[in-house]
């Protein structure tokens, strides 16, 4: 935030002169036929994407010569500027390419190609989503071409199409930055930046992933991990009494049980509290060490000072 | 009755500004009244001397025409604000601290198609505990009495629904939903913005307990808005400081400003019977060029509408592209399509009148003004059409 953001400005302020270009004049505006698919020595594939409901619909011709190489390229598009100008560069980045490296030409190289200088996006953020539906179109194409289902063509799940982010990338931007908001995710990864569609639901489209769930459910994950992780660590003042509980066991066990023994005695762990000043360790004394005069005395500071060295904190221990 | 100065000496045809639901020309003549409030007579009218009383004829004539311009009682408030976003919400947080915050009553009703500055802040008390009823439009594009008076419960404390909507142009029938709310003892708040300058705006015909209105709107400056409140309703200041404003609206009063919204509202009501009949045959001009084209359709009838406004729905082309080749041509319109807005939303209106959702993004408003020309609408048909068709052979959807 700031004063640019303050004065804020026109959406159309911030496109590059080439979108602009490409809105007035588009240079793979139209449509292809098959008798002249048949001319050029290709086949014809035409792959629609959107629709008029969703604000951007685009539909793609592709000639393809019997090496894979797509010999012409022309689009039809309802949508606005930017919509109209993405589809035109996109038409162009396929023509003279096979069917295989167009399938790797994202929005974001459509994007880049429509800048006038390589530091300057060429659409303002809110409208890169425009741009996606070039990405889309090819890849629908794509799959026409080869016959095979669209979905096989994904190797990865994309959460912010705008960006093309992953959910891989925002899930390692939260867990290794400790990310805790969803603008922070925004300011580390790019998603959610754009069209906001992945924020939140409710957005300009519905999605499968949203910023706000993977952010919870990532660091619900995180806050579990680290739970676990405490269960082994000895710290005891972090520990839930549960926890604690089962710590004084371990240490009554190992370091107190066996010396009580050898004089026929034993503990009984009876309860536990966190006070002010510390912890409270209720015991009772069974065997031999019942009525034994050291129990209120010598064996109860004994007892005392190893839970106090084993787990490093303020213990109290009470009789009972 | 029509004052035609500034037509005849702007011969410019290069641009055309037909969003004056936007924002509207500054009248000259009021421009020409707010002159020596800036050099001359800069007084602060709260202070005791001549610099701050020598503008106090200039202020009650102002406030004379603005009392005037919806037929308030003396005995009313006429609150001066920064604008009908700031009147807009002093009524629905004003309610709230009122009557909502420790009260009985917890509900307000207010439509889906309010401004922002209605919808947001009603919005915004909802997180405070208020509970909101949005009431959608009808097929006509309006909220009926009937609707407001099923969604009156005895909880609620505010009904706020809009004179005409700044979309579509669609009148709401306030003299009926006011008699509801009377009748219920709910108070009646409007948003008269899109109405003052284009329809009768008469608050003893209309029983309003509140009315907001926007200088800007009506070829007044900009930053200066109205809040009627009816003798009697109490409501605590938005802005607390002096005493300004019998201490209902704190701040320096903005003399120039007030004085040039004056003047507006008084040419705003004069021109009323020129808007009625030369805008409204100057927009149905335009609205039957538009509609000659093949697969157009305008949102509302036009006995329902303001007379300056038409919204337009052509099939194939998206809202945005159609304004962005009129602007190429110095036409200036607006759209309801979500991609020209932050947003991305689209526009709840062409749903809501039961258009296909297919639609839903081709929306286009045009909105004249009383210095809208013929030979401008004439123009932009010409333009309009030639837009049409170069994007109708890019569409993918025609």
């Amino acid at each position: 935030m700031g004063k640019d953001d303050l004065i804020g400005g026109a959406l159309w302020e911030f496109y590059s002169k080439k979108v602009s270009e490409r809105m007035d004049s588009p240079r793979h505006r139209g449509e292809i036929t098959e008798a002249e698919a048949a001319s050029l020595g290709g086949r014809l594939v035409v792959a629609d994407h959107g629709a008029e409901a969703c604000g951007d619909a685009v539909r793609l011709y592709w000639v393809v010569d019997p090496a894979g190489v797509i010999k012409a390229a022309k689009f039809k598009s309802f949508g606005c500027g930017t919509a109209i100008a993405s589809s035109d560069m996109m038409a162009e980045l396929c023509v003279g390419r096979t069917v295989d490296e167009a399938s790797k030409i994202t929005n974001l190289d459509v994007e880049k190609a429509l800048r006038d200088s390589p530091e300057v996006p060429a659409v303002p953020p809110q409208k890169m989503h425009c741009s996606v539906m070039a990405y889309d179109v090819i890849k629908k194409a794509v799959s026409l071409y080869k016959g095979v289902d669209l979905a096989s063509l994904e190797t990865e799940t994309i959460v912010c199409e705008c960006g093309r982010v992953s959910l891989g990338t925002i899930k390692d931007a939260i867990r290794l930055n400790d990310l805790k908001s969803v603008e922070d995710v925004t300011h580390y990864t790019k998603a959610g930046g754009f069209c906001k569609s992945c924020v939140a639901p409710g957005g300009h489209e519905k999605r499968r992933y949203y910023l706000v769930d993977i952010l919870r459910d990532t660091r619900a994950e995180m806050a579990k991990e680290k739970m676990r992780a405490g269960s082994t660590s000895d710290d005891f003042a972090s520990m839930t009494l549960v926890r604690k509980m089962k710590a004084v066991e371990k240490v009554l066990d190992e370091a107190v049980r066996g010396m009580l023994a050898a004089d026929g005695g034993d503990v009984e762990l009876v309860d536990l509290k966190d006070t002010p000043e510390g912890v409270e360790i209720y015991i009772s004394y069974h065997g031999a060490c019942r009525g034994c005069p050291s129990a209120g005395a010598g064996t109860l500071a004994s007892i005392e000072g190893v839970l106090r060295r084993k787990l490093s904190h303020p213990i109290k221990v009470v009789p009972v | 009755m029509f004052y035609n100065g500034f037509r005849s000496a702007q011969p410019n045809m290069t641009r055309i500004y037909l969003d004056n639901n936007a924002t509207t020309i500054v009248d000259p003549l009021v421009r020409q009244a707010m002159e020596p409030f800036f050099c001359d007579q800069y007084g602060n009218p709260n202070s005791l001397h001549q610099f701050g009383t020598e503008v106090h004829p200039a202020l009650r004539t102002a406030m004379n025409r603005l009392y005037a311009g919806i037929n308030a009682a003396d005995t009313d408030d006429v609150i001066i604000t920064g604008c009908a976003t700031e009147s807009n919400n002093t009524v629905l947080k004003g309610v709230w601290f009122d009557l909502m915050r420790a009260g009985a009553k917890d509900h307000i009703v207010t439509t889906s198609v309010e401004h922002p500055c209605v919808g947001n802040t009603a919005r915004f008390l909802q997180s405070l505990g208020a509970k909101v009823t949005f009431l959608p439009v009808n097929h006509d594009g309006r909220v009926e009495a009937q609707a407001v008076a099923d969604a009156i419960t005895p909880r609620t404390a505010l009904v706020s629904v809009m004179w005409a909507n700044n979309e579509t142009g669609i009148i709401f029938p306030v003299k009926e939903i006011g008699e509801v709310c009377r009748d219920a003892g709910v108070l009646f708040h409007t948003d008269a913005v899109q109405a003052i300058g284009k329809v009768p705006v008469d608050v003893q015909e209309v029983p309003v307990d509140f009315l907001s209105f926007s200088g800007h709107k009506f070829h007044g400056p900009k930053g200066v808005g109205g809040l009627f409140v009816r003798r009697g309703r109490r409501l605590p200041p938005l802005l607390h400081g002096g005493e300004q404003m019998a201490n209902k609206r704190a701040g320096t009063v903005n003399v120039a400003s007030v004085v040039g919204m004056g003047l507006a509202m008084d040419l705003a009501v004069q021109n009323l019977d020129y808007e009625d009949r030369e805008v409204r045959r100057l927009r149905d001009r335009l609205e039957d060029g538009l509609l000659a084209l093949p697969d157009t359709m305008v949102v509302g009838r036009r006995e329902l509408r303001v007379p300056n406004t038409v919204f337009l729905s052509v099939r194939g082309v998206e809202g945005e592209a159609l304004l962005w080749d009129l602007n190429k041509a110095g036409i200036a319109a607006s759209t309801g399509s979500a991609c020209a807005s932050e947003s991305l939303e689209a526009s709840p209106i062409i749903s809501a009148i039961g258009a296909g959702p297919e639609l839903s993004h081709t929306g286009v408003r045009l909105s004249l003004s009383r210095f809208t020309t013929e030979a401008e609408v004439d123009a932009v048909i010409r333009v309009f059409r030639r837009a049409v068709e170069r994007l109708r052979a890019i569409s993918s959807a025609y």
